[in-house]
This record gives C-alpha cells, sequence and structure tokens, in this order.
C-alpha cells in the first residue's frame, strides 16, 4: 500500500513538474515582460527596464535557460517569483485562492445537489412529464456559453433592479468597498453579490449532474439487485432510494471532486464578467500583463489542483464502493 | 432475463427465401430520424449551415463593407440584424461568424476523436509500455491548463493561421476519450473474436484496424458529435478574452464578447450571435444524444 | 388432497405486442417442488416474476395468481409488498447482480427480515447470522460483515437463500439457482434447498433448464414451449414416458454422464420460434420430426392423458404415444441423416484441395501408440500476479493458474479436459494456443517445440492449429458478415478468392450458402457456433482446440453441435482439445479425458475408464454429482458431497491440494494423513494409459 502511493505520488509529483516547465518556457518565449514598460510615458531608460527584468527574472536577454533554473531553483523551495510590478506571486494566488473558493463552493454544492435529485426524480418517473421538462431545461442550460448565460443574468438583474427600484442584486465584486454598518450588513451585501455568480455556476452544473445522474439511476433501475429488495418486501419507492439511489451515487459523487479541482482555475468568465479577482481572472490578467511568473505559478496550481482532485475523487470512490477498496 | 433474448430466436428462417437484412447503418439512420428529438436537431443543424453558408446570398451587405451612414442602429428593412458601432451589417458579420465557429467545431471534434481513436487503442490493445508512454502524455495534457497554453500561443493564431488553432484545441481535447477508447480497448481484446483472430495470426495492426476500432464506431461517432460543442464553446471562452480565432477572422464567440459590451442598450448586438451559438450547440446536443440512442437502442427503457 | 398453496390459472405476459407467456396454469402444495424447466425464451421466469409482481412496468399480465386465495395479479405495490418475502419469496439465476454490491451480506439479510417483524436492528441482525449459519455458512458471524463481491458463487446463493426463508415463506420460487454454480457446488446448494424446505415446510417452485437437477428434485413437473406449458405430471410419468414429442426430443438430446458413445444424441432440428412470430398451429410443430398436417392448423390444449399427466400434442393419445413415432423414424441413426443430406460427404468439399488428404471414414484406426503425437505437454506451468484493487491495484500474490502439468494427444484423437471453474483449464489451452515459450516446462505442436520457433514458423502451424470458443456470440465480430468471418482465416494467410471456399464450408458445417451474406445476429445460438466451427476448419487444420464449444448452447441445439463434431473429426481425421466443464457432454465426445483440479491434473486416461472406474477421489466426488435426468436412477445414487469451496489458487494447500476438501482424507489413518499433507502426488500410471495423482487411490474409498 505505501509503496503503492509513494509510486503514485512520485508520477504526480513529476507530471506536475514537466507540466509546469512547459508552461514556463512557452511563457518566458511567447510573452513580453518589456513592453509593459516601453509602452510607458515617459519611457524609462533602456538600462533601468534591463535592470528591473533582470532583478524579477524577467529580462529576455537573459538565456530561456538561464531564466529557467533561476526560476526552478526557487520554485522547488516553494517561492514562484514576483509578478512584473514587483509583487509576491506566492500572497498574490493565495488571496486569490480565497476568493474564488468563496465563490464557487455554494455553485458547486448547489449545483450538484440539485442536479443529483433532478435526475434521480426524472429517472424513477421515466417518460413523464418532470422527466421531459428537466431534460428540455437541461439541454437548453447546456447549449448556453457561461459568456451568455453570465451576461443575460446581468441584463435581467438589472432589469429587476430598475423595476423595483432597489438593489436587490449587485453584479460586481465580491464586496461593496467602504460599506458602512455591522456584520449584518455585510453579510447581506455579500450574499447580494454572490447570488448572480452562484446562479450562473449553479445552472451548468445542475444541467450537467442532473443528465449524468439520470442515466446512472436508469442503470440501476432495472438492476437485479432492485428487484431482489422489492422480492423482500420493499414496495419500490423504498426500494429505489435506499438500494438504488445509494449505488447510483457513487459515480456522481466522485464527479464532484473533480469539478470542483478544475473550477478552481476553471471559473474564469464567471469571475471576469462579475468582477471577482480570484483565480481565474488572474489567469487572464497574468497573460495580458505578461507576467511570466504569474503564469508559471498558476500552471503550477492548476496542475496541482487536477491531481488532488482525481486524487480525491478515487479515495471517495473508493470510501463508497465496498468493491474498490482496498481488500 | 425480463425480455425474451432476442438472439435465440432471431434467426429462425420463416420462410426459405432469402431475407434482406439491413445494413447497420441503415438500422440506426431510421432508429436516429424515427425520435422527435434526432429529427429537431438534425433540422435545426441542417438549417444553420443552410443559413451560414448559403444565407450571404440573400443579404445585402457584405461582412467587410461598412455601412457609413448606419452606425448602431437598431434592425430595420436595410440591416435586418441592426449594425455595429463600426457600421457593419449584424446580419452579414452573425453568418460570418457563424461559418468559422461551425467550421471550427467540426474540424477539432473530427481531428481530436481521430487521435483519441488511435492512441486509445493503441495503448488498450499493446499496453506496456506504449500504453504507459501514451496515457503518460494523455495525463500530462490534462493536467496542463489548456485555457492558460491557448490564450499564451494566441498571438500564433494571427494573421488566418486558424488552422493552427484548430489543431491546438484537438490537442486539448483527445485525451479523456482516449482513456475511454483504451478502457473499451481492453475489453474488446479479451473478446473472443479479437482472440480468435489472433490465434488465426492475423496481425496486430490488422486487429485494430478491423475489428477493435470498428467496434468502438458508435462511441466515436457521439464522442465527435459532442465534442463539436465542446471545441465550439471553448472558443466561444476564449474568444471573450481575445484569445479565440483571431482577426481578420471572426468567430461567433468574438461577436458574442463585443457585443455583450454593448447588449444593455443595443441588444440586437449581442442577441443575434448568442441566439445562432444557443441554436447551434442545442442541434449538435441533440444530434449526440440521439446518436447514442439509436447506437444503442438497451439504453433506451420502456415503452 | 390439500389445497394448493399457490395456484396459477391461465396466465398471460405480454410486452407491448409480444406474448411472452400465453396461458399458463400451475399449483403447488405445500412441502411439494414444482420443477419447470424449458430452454431460454420459453418464458419459464417471466411466468414466475409475474407471479411475484416483478416484471417492469411496461410488461402487461392477465390470469390470475393466488396465494392462499389472495389474487395478486393486479395487486397494488403495497399489496404485494406485504406478500414478497413473507408468504412467497424468491432465489434469482446470478446471486452476485441480485444483492446489493454497497451493503454488507448481513445487512442486507436482516433488511428482509425487519421489513416483515417488527424487530429492533440488533436482534435482526442476530436473526441473520443465525439464518446464514443454517445455510451453511461457516464463521457465520464474520461473514456476515462480508460485502457480497468478497463471498464466492456458492457462498452468495447460500445466502440469497437465506434472505429467502427469513420470514418463514409458504412458497419458494426458485429461478435458475445453481445454474452459475459448479456441479460439486450445485449439489451442496440442492441440498441446502432441500434443507430450507424441512424448516420452512415451503412450496418450492423450482425453474431451471437442467433436467437432471429436476429428476433428482422435484415432485412434479411443467415443461415450457414458446410461453405455452406443453407437458406436465409427475416426474416419474413425464421422464419415463413423456407424451409431447418436445419432452421427447428433450430427454434424447441430453448428453448423459451414465451412458457413452454408444447411445447417440438425438438432436432436434432448427430452433425454438420467436414469440413475435409464432406459428399459427402448434408451436413445435416445424421442429416436430412426428408432426401431421392438422399440427400446423391449431394449437393443441394441454389436454389429460393419463391420471395427473396432461401434454398438448395432437398425437398424445394415440396408443404408445408420439415416441412410437419418433423411434420408427430414426432407425437409421442420425449419421444416415447427415449422409443422405450431403452426396459426396463433407470429407469432399473438405479435401477440395488435397484431395484424399482426408482419413476415410471407414478404415479402422491403428492402436494409439503407432499414431503420431499432434500435441505434447509436458510440465506446463503459468502463473500470474494476483492484484487487488481497482482504484488503488497493487500485487499482493501469484495466482497458480496451471501448475505443472502434461499431457500428449495422438491424431485422430480427442481429449476431454474437464474441471470446475478456476482449475485452470482455459489457462491452459491459452497458454498452448500462444504459441510461445511457456514460463516453465514444454509445449509441442506437431513435434516442434512452441520455445524455439520463429514468427514464420509460428505462422505456419497456426494453420494446422484453430480453435472454437465458447460463445459463438462474442466470438465473431458482430460487424462483420459470415462471409468475411470465415474468410478471415484464409486472407490472413494470404489466400484469394475466398469465395467458392467459403461456400463449400458452410455447407460443411450445415449451413446454406445464402447465409455467407448474413450477420451473426441474425442466426441461433446453434448456427452461430456451426459458423465458428466453419471459420476454425477453413485453413484445413488437424488440430482444434475447442473451448467449452456447446456450453453456452441449449440443451436441444448442443447435440446438434456435438454431433456435428464427432462427426467432423471421424471424417476429416482431426485431433480435438475439448475444454468443458460438463462431464457429460465430455463423456459423448472424448476418447480420453484428464480432469484438473486446482491447476494440475488429478487423473488422465481412457474415458470409458475414467468414467467407469474413477481413481481419484475428485473425480469420484465430480461424477457423483452431476444429475442424471432419470427420476429412478438420481434418486437411488449415492452423492460425494465436498465440503466447502475451491481453495484459492493464490494460496494452494501444502502436498496434495485436494486434501482440504478430500472425503477419502478424512477417513484414513493419521500416518496416511501425514503423507497427503506433505508430498504433493505426482501423476502415476494405474494400468493402460489410466494414471491418477492420489497416494492412496488403490485403497477402497468412500463410495
Amino acid at each position: 500500500m505505501a509503496g503503492f502511493l509513494l509510486r503514485r505520488l512520485v508520477n504526480y509529483v513529476v507530471l506536475i513538474a514537466v507540466a509546469t516547465s512547459l508552461a514556463y518556457m512557452l511563457a518566458a518565449t511567447a510573452l513580453d515582460p518589456r513592453s509593459n514598460y516601453e509602452g510607458r510615458n515617459p519611457r524609462p531608460p533602456a538600462a533601468v527596464v534591463d535592470a528591473r527584468l533582470s532583478r524579477l527574472n524577467l529580462n529576455d536577454r537573459t538565456p530561456l535557460f538561464e531564466r529557467y533554473l533561476t526560476w526552478a531553483g526557487a520554485a522547488v523551495r516553494g517561492d514562484f517569483g514576483r509578478t512584473w510590478n514587483g509583487d509576491r506571486v506566492n500572497d498574490d494566488l493565495a488571496r486569490r485562492l480565497g476568493v474564488t473558493s468563496r465563490l464557487i463552493l455554494l455553485g458547486v454544492v448547489l449545483g450538484s445537489v440539485g442536479g443529483v435529485l433532478l435526475g434521480a426524480l426524472a429517472a424513477v418517473g421515466q417518460y413523464g412529464w418532470f422527466d421531459r421538462l428537466s431534460t428540455v431545461a437541461a439541454f437548453v442550460v447546456l447549449a448556453i456559453p457561461t459568456v451568455v448565460l453570465a451576461n443575460m443574468l446581468i441584463i435581467g438583474a438589472i432589469w429587476l433592479n430598475d423595476r423595483l427600484g432597489a438593489q436587490i442584486f449587485l453584479v460586481s465584486g465580491e464586496v461593496t468597498p467602504g460599506l458602512a454598518g455591522g456584520a449584518g450588513a455585510g453579510l447581506l451585501d455579500r450574499a447580494k453579490h454572490l447570488a448572480l455568480p452562484t446562479v450562473s455556476l449553479a445552472l451548468g452544473q445542475v444541467a450537467v449532474y442532473s443528465r449524468y445522474q439520470r442515466n446512472m439511476m436508469l442503470d440501476v433501475l432495472d438492476a437485479d439487485f432492485i428487484r431482489t429488495a422489492m422480492a423482500k418486501g420493499l414496495r419500490r419507492r423504498t426500494a429505489l432510494v435506499k438500494h438504488g439511489l445509494r449505488t447510483a451515487l457513487i459515480p456522481a459523487v466522485t464527479y464532484f471532486a473533480f469539478t470542483f479541482g478544475s473550477l478552481l482555475v476553471g471559473a474564469t468568465i464567471t469571475e471576469s464578467v462579475f468582477g471577482w479577482h480570484g483565480m481565474g481572472e488572474e489567469l487572464v490578467a497574468s497573460i495580458r500583463t505578461n507576467d511570466v511568473n504569474t503564469v508559471a505559478a498558476i500552471a503550477c496550481f492548476a496542475a496541482l489542483a487536477v491531481l488532488l482532485a482525481s486524487l480525491a475523487s478515487d479515495l471517495l470512490h473508493a470510501v463508497l464502493d465496498p468493491r474498490v477498496r482496498v481488500g | 432475463m425480463l425480455t425474451p433474448p432476442r438472439e435465440e430466436t432471431a434467426g429462425v428462417r420463416a420462410a426459405p427465401g432469402r431475407v434482406r437484412v439491413p445494413s447497420r447503418g441503415r438500422v440506426v439512420a431510421a432508429r436516429f430520424f424515427g425520435t422527435r428529438q434526432g429529427r429537431l436537431g438534425f433540422g435545426l443543424l441542417a438549417s444553420m449551415f443552410l443559413l451560414a453558408f448559403a444565407g450571404p446570398l440573400l443579404g445585402r451587405w457584405s461582412a467587410t463593407e461598412l455601412d457609413f451612414s448606419a452606425f448602431m442602429r437598431p434592425p430595420s428593412a436595410d440591416h435586418w440584424f441592426g449594425t455595429l458601432q463600426t457600421g457593419s451589417d449584424v446580419f452579414a458579420v452573425t453568418l460570418r461568424g457563424a461559418r468559422r465557429s461551425l467550421l471550427v467545431g467540426l474540424l477539432v471534434a473530427v481531428l481530436s476523436t481521430g487521435v483519441a481513436a488511435v492512441a486509445g487503442s493503441f495503448a488498450g490493445y499493446y499496453l506496456g509500455w506504449t500504453d504507459r508512454t501514451l496515457m503518460w502524455v494523455a495525463d500530462l495534457l490534462l493536467v496542463l491548463p489548456a485555457f492558460l497554453i491557448l490564450a499564451i500561443m494566441s498571438p500564433l493564431f494571427t494573421g488566418g493561421r486558424w488552422l493552427l488553432f484548430v489543431i491546438m484545441m484537438a490537442l486539448f481535447l483527445w485525451m479523456v476519450t482516449s482513456k475511454i477508447v483504451r478502457g473499451m480497448t481492453r475489453a474488446i481484446k479479451e473478446r473472443e473474436y479479437v482472440t480468435a483472430a489472433r490465434f488465426m495470426g492475423v496481425p496486430s495492426s490488422a486487429i485494430i484496424f478491423r475489428h477493435v476500432i470498428p467496434n468502438l464506431a458508435s462511441l466515436l461517432i457521439v464522442d465527435a458529435t459532442l465534442n463539436v460543442s465542446a471545441a465550439i464553446l471553448t472558443e466561444t471562452s476564449l474568444s471573450y478574452f481575445g484569445f479565440g480565432i483571431q482577426p481578420p477572422d471572426v468567430s461567433l464567440g468574438g461577436l458574442i464578447a463585443d457585443g455583450a459590451r454593448t447588449a444593455l442598450y443595443a441588444p440586437w448586438t449581442f442577441w443575434f450571435a448568442a441566439g445562432a451559438l444557443i441554436v447551434v450547440i442545442l442541434a449538435v446536443n441533440l444530434i449526440g444524444d440521439s446518436l447514442r440512442d439509436a447506437f444503442d437502442p438497451g439504453a433506451r427503457r420502456g415503452p | 388432497m390439500s389445497a394448493p398453496v399457490l395456484a396459477v390459472t391461465g396466465l398471460e405476459v405480454r410486452f407491448g405486442d409480444v406474448r411472452v407467456v400465453r396461458g399458463v396454469s400451475y399449483s403447488v402444495e405445500a412441502g411439494e417442488v414444482l420443477g419447470v424447466v424449458g430452454e431460454s425464451g420459453a418464458g419459464k421466469s417471466v411466468t414466475s416474476l409475474a407471479v411475484m409482481g416483478l416484471l417492469p412496468r411496461h410488461a402487461r399480465v392477465a390470469g390470475s395468481a393466488r396465494l392462499h386465495g389472495h389474487e395478486l395479479v393486479g395487486a397494488s405495490d403495497r399489496e404485494l409488498a406485504a406478500f414478497r418475502g413473507k408468504s412467497i419469496s424468491m432465489v434469482f439465476q446470478d446471486p452476485l447482480s441480485a444483492m446489493t454490491p454497497v451493503y454488507r451480506v448481513g445487512d442486507q439479510i436482516a433488511e428482509a427480515v425487519r421489513v416483515h417483524q417488527r424487530v429492533g436492528r440488533g436482534r435482526a441482525a442476530e436473526r441473520a447470522v443465525e439464518l446464514l449459519d443454517l445455510v451453511g455458512i461457516p464463521h457465520p458471524r464474520r461473514r456476515a460483515r462480508a460485502f457480497p463481491h468478497e463471498f464466492s458463487g456458492g457462498m452468495r446463493q447460500r445466502a440469497m437463500i437465506a434472505m429467502a426463508i427469513a420470514n418463514d415463506p409458504d412458497v419458494i420460487i426458485c429461478d435458475e439457482p445453481t445454474t452459475a454454480l459448479d456441479v460439486t457446488i450445485q449439489a451442496q446448494v440442492l441440498e441446502v434447498l432441500k434443507k430450507a424446505q424441512c424448516e420452512t415446510g415451503a412450496a418450492i417452485v423450482l425453474i431451471t433448464h437442467d433436467l437432471g437437477v429436476v429428476a433428482g428434485f422435484a415432485d412434479r413437473v411443467l415443461v415450457m414451449y414458446a410461453g405455452l406449458a406443453v407437458e406436465s405430471g409427475a416426474v416419474r410419468d413425464v421422464f419415463h414416458r413423456p407424451r409431447m414429442p418436445y419432452t421427447i426430443g428433450l430427454l434424447r438430446s441430453v448428453p448423459r454422464v451414465d451412458t457413452g458413445k454408444d447411445v447417440p444424441l438425438v438432436p432436434i432440428e432448427g430452433g425454438p420460434p420467436s414469440p413475435a412470430a409464432l406459428p399459427p398451429g402448434c408451436p413445435f410443430e416445424p421442429r416436430c420430426p412426428v408432426a401431421i398436417p392438422e399440427c400446423a392448423a391449431a394449437e393443441p390444449a394441454l389436454l389429460p392423458v393419463a391420471p395427473g399427466h396432461h401434454a398438448a400434442c395432437l398425437r398424445s393419445r394415440e396408443p404408445g404415444g408420439p415416441a412410437l413415432a419418433y423411434d420408427a423414424r430414426e432407425s437409421g441413426g442420425p449419421a444416415l441423416a447427415y449422409d443422405a443430406r450431403e452426396p459426396g460427404g463433407p470429407a469432399l468439399a473438405y479435401g477440395g484441395r488435397e484431395t484424399g488428404g482426408a482419413v476415410p471414414a471407414s478404415s479402422p484406426r491403428p492402436p494409439r501408440e503407432r499414431r503420431a503425437v499432434v500435441l505434447e505437454v509436458d510440465d506446463l506451468v503459468k502463473h500470474h500476479p494476483l492484484t487487488r484493487g481497482a482504484v488503488f491495484r497493487r500485487r499482493v500474490g501469484t495466482v497458480h493458474a496451471v501448475d505443472g502439468i502434461g499431457f500428449d494427444i495422438r491424431e485422430g484423437e480427442t481429449l476431454g479436459l474437464v474441471g470446475e471453474s478456476g482449475c485452470g483449464k482455459t489457462t491452459a489451452l491459452m497458454e498452448i494456443l500462444e504459441l510461445a515459450r511457456p514460463q516453465r516446462g514444454r509445449v509441442a505442436v506437431f513435434g516442434r517445440d512452441t520455445a524455439t520457433l520463429s514468427p514464420r514458423e509460428r505462422m505456419a502451424v497456426r494453420r494446422d492449429l484453430q480453435v472454437v470458443f465458447q460463445d459463438p456470440l462474442a466470438s465473431l465480430d458482430p460487424r462483420m458478415t459470415v462471409h468475411d468471418i470465415v474468410a478471415e482465416p484464409l486472407t490472413a494467410h494470404g489466400g484469394r478468392d475466398t469465395g467458392p471456399r467459403v461456400r463449400r464450408l458452410l455447407g460443411l458445417v450445415g449451413l446454406e450458402e445464402s447465409d455467407a451474406a448474413r450477420h451473426p445476429r441474425d442466426f441461433s445460438g446453434g448456427q452461430r457456433q456451426r459458423v465458428a466451427i466453419a471459420r476454425a476448419l477453413a485453413l484445413e487444420p488437424r488440430l482444434l482446440v475447442l473451448d467449452e464449444p456447446v456450453s453456452a448452447l441449449d440443451t436441444s441445439v448442443q447435440a446438434g453441435v456435438i454431433n456435428l463434431l464427432e462427426d467432423l473429426g471421424r471424417r476429416l481425421g482431426l485431433s480435438y482439445l475439448f475444454v468443458a466443464h460438463d462431464l457429460a457432454v465430455v463423456r459423448h465426445i472424448a476418447d480420453r479425458v484428464a480432469v484438473m483440479y486446482l491447476g494440475r491434473i488429478a487423473e488422465i486416461g481412457g474415458t470409458g475408464l475414467v468414467y467407469e472406474a474413477p481413481a481419484h477421489p475428485y473425480t469420484q466426488a465430480l461424477l457423483s454429482a452431476v444429475p442424471i435426468p432419470d427420476p429412478g436412477k438420481e434418486r437411488e445414487r449415492r452423492r460425494i458431497l465436498l465440503e466447502g469451496d475451491l481453495p484459492s489458487p493464490a494460496n494452494p494447500p501444502s502436498g496434495c491440494r485436494f486434501r482440504t476438501r478430500c472425503p477419502k482424507f478424512r477417513i484414513l489413518a493419521d500416518a496416511a494423513r501425514a503423507r497427503c499433507v506433505q508430498e504433493e502426488p505426482e501423476v502415476r500410471p494405474l494400468e493402460g494409459d489410466h494414471a491418477v495423482a492420489c497416494h492412496h487411490a488403490e485403497e477402497p474409498g468412500v463410495v
């Protein structure tokens, strides 16, 4: 067991190292931090720019491999260097990770729980009105790109706010800066900010999970063990919930861990549209500002998140399903 | 067990005359078009294609023309979908975007599914080092944030090099399918008809292309269909940040990104492009879902 | 006569427009066992599920099923739930998929208790342990905490029985309860069922396709065909004086372990009709050898032919019944029918290229020692790693799948390799077919050592060595036409213009030329297996390896394929390595037989010797466990019940591998036992070519 885990961990470390190195090389070749200074007015002297770039290990006149070694030497110790304007990348990302987590947690939980319930209900009443309705709804939601959905929500919210003459939904940022009032007001303000992005994340998740869970549930509906449970004297409904849903839930739960991991970096659009300063937004910003070190750090974090998520989903699978548990 | 096993009774020859057996393709097509969902999806996608490629013949403006007498005008008899800030005709521009988006979606899907089929089946059939190498590459690509890499590389896609963009996108889309293909190949490899072919002396590569991949065709076709929508959606997200299809080419994603800024006071700049995109994705998803049912009628239970 | 516990009258089930069950009636009394027999698709499982109200919701059920006078057909889910598991319970065929994989076995049994009895959680768990003990599960307290996948097949079925008797039911419906099990385990489970019946006094409805099981276990029997009851009566009446040609045909087509080659198998031509396209008259008429024109006009009713004996056949009331007509027809035997069908015989078609290449059927075979060795296996070993866990895969041991076996096959000879699942017979076969260097030992095909073959030589050997697998549906690529399938070995070996050859091959196995354009799914099981045989013969091999070639087929079809194989072997001078778990089938086809247990050969020798005078205690137990479709004989036999399950091949017992279950070991003196524990017995010759791996083979045994 220990040997097995160790092999797996070593493989993970290698994957992360290769992925991050590739991302660094690519970013260092394609991005041009020097241009950030050249556009300034007055234009700083070349020597000053050079010196500053060199200090940040961003100077394109230093050979790529040399820059990589410097960067990698620090990265191995957990220090991902500085952003192009001198902040520590680690601090920056830590702050943003908090923002993203606060953003996606509710959306993912709501989305998966809602989706699983919808899907299970739809499967039990296959071809009934509820099944048809939820299927149509899921197809429509799945066809709407996040960009469009988020913007639709904003348009709708602004229309509603105008109609009611009150700021029910706030469409930008995580909190209103400089808000007066006690903790209660602060919490309400946060909720108002959180509502729309949560809906935008959750809707898509509900659609995905409901389709997925419906199929899983349909697979167990005809399973022999449901028949056995009914042969014991359980009512159909009881048999379906107690034996069917419990078994059909395993894939959804393992999928949950995976979505969460990928959304840590993948909520780019929601964050950008709603002005949350999270990981995803930083990903776009760092490319726009030619911030090589941040790009590499995000790549590393994304790789880590994906691998941890897959490990977590495997562990969950083993916990929930005795068939794959270590014997 | 609950329904009579068809295989035992299907072969009974009722009459001595030769029974014409319909080909599998025909059966699948009949099942596909037998559902409302399949017909709807096919109809929607066909009309989107027709509109995108034949529509410009109807419109009176070309996508590159600018009407200097109409900036940001709502839909009218002259400009059916209105105009943009620059004076471009929204109808013409939307069709042009739709053409590019459809093409990108199709190409990416075909490419990535093809790679997935070959990589997955070879890994699953040969196992050993072939498997370890191919699956390690797949893991690496899964671990690399595709969005980030594509975004960094976006300057390379300017000047009409959108095909490069297609290839890069396909490169980041094949891994999950290839893992499924690998798993199924391992199962098929244990099937007796593959073992039988092996013991007959049929070479491995011939077995893969004659027995393994054809028997995964249903999975691959469905996967390719769903990859069309995945590719279009990814391109849209990238375009929203300006990392997608680069000028002078235009995609629906780019139009939506521009339109979103003016959507509040000039809805026509946003809704037509968004609507076209939604219809395309909806159609493709409906087709994919119906195809899955058509290939695997066992999945459709009940009456 | 007491009132029946369960009375079914005129039960009909339809799925959409397809009538799967068409008016079946039966009744069972307390303590009685009713056997329901028939081939797959006959509607026997559907009938019982309809009684339980467990059919999918789109099934339409009509007629009546009364349990103690309460109508079950059309009852609501709530009413049915009150009966199910309490007064009527069910044991399903596949106990692995019939148990919820994520709950512990004990909890699932306790649930059955708690549904109908107002007892606490702890008391129900106690009861579950008692029930597991009752059905003979060792260490029941520990085993109750295991998950279904941790149980062996036999233990799972015991647990299912425990669940079924948890509330002391009045009727137990058993749907093919032993079909998925090996014969020695089947014997154990049937014993448990008998015990369960004693405990509960319940009526049992036993659904099976195995006539032997019915002969030994049931009091009365109901034969089903195409959704109808075609014959019913007391077991002795139906087995000894069958009145319906289908029953007669079924009984004559079953290979029996107590008769050898001298009693030929009589196959029933064709296959059962599709429930969607039934003939207007008697459903068996198209296949019936004694049909008269009136049979095609209307479906005959199930009418009494003797007290308590009913049959649905127009000719059943003729003096002597249909059996007489049956016998009259068969005076020439099946061989005659084969000859008559193909002028020139298959040999002509086969030897199209090399005239006279085939051995003439009539010439007497030279003695065994003078014939050439086609396959020689010596001390063959195959170990593979044992891994645990699907997510966290790791190696936990080594499976000794094949652990040093040796045998040889001479020209024109059939060697049957028998044993229960897990004994390593299929692994051994695969190792031979790989034509590669074995992990240990030596394999020589046609005198050539496989360890030293070059790729070109290996390809040449493949021409002469072909294989037929168990499940013809799985061994034929579903997307290819029959022509492409049969032509595949030809093209792989550089053949061109395959058309005429494929046509000849199809004729050889009794298929039509026009079948070449069809797909495997358009054929019945028996026809598919014929396609697989045609493919194996395409390259004119000298040795054919057959892996359970008839075990996936229905009994009535099995006989046709066995006869075909026998016929081809004789006419074409083929040698067979015939791997099977069914001892009766092997007795019919093999010249010599090797019995395997846990990766070793226990006994090997001429078929007559091994079956008539088995020397190894395992062979004796195995043979005694095979049910014989003859109620008289079956009930008089003494059965040697083996204890427990097959030990894990990853951790075989020291010394003799069979000693942990050996009935002889138990009666031996301590000194003699020590030898079994310490010393692994080698296969040693007894007389002639009969050899056995037992230290104490000569001493009197328990039978």
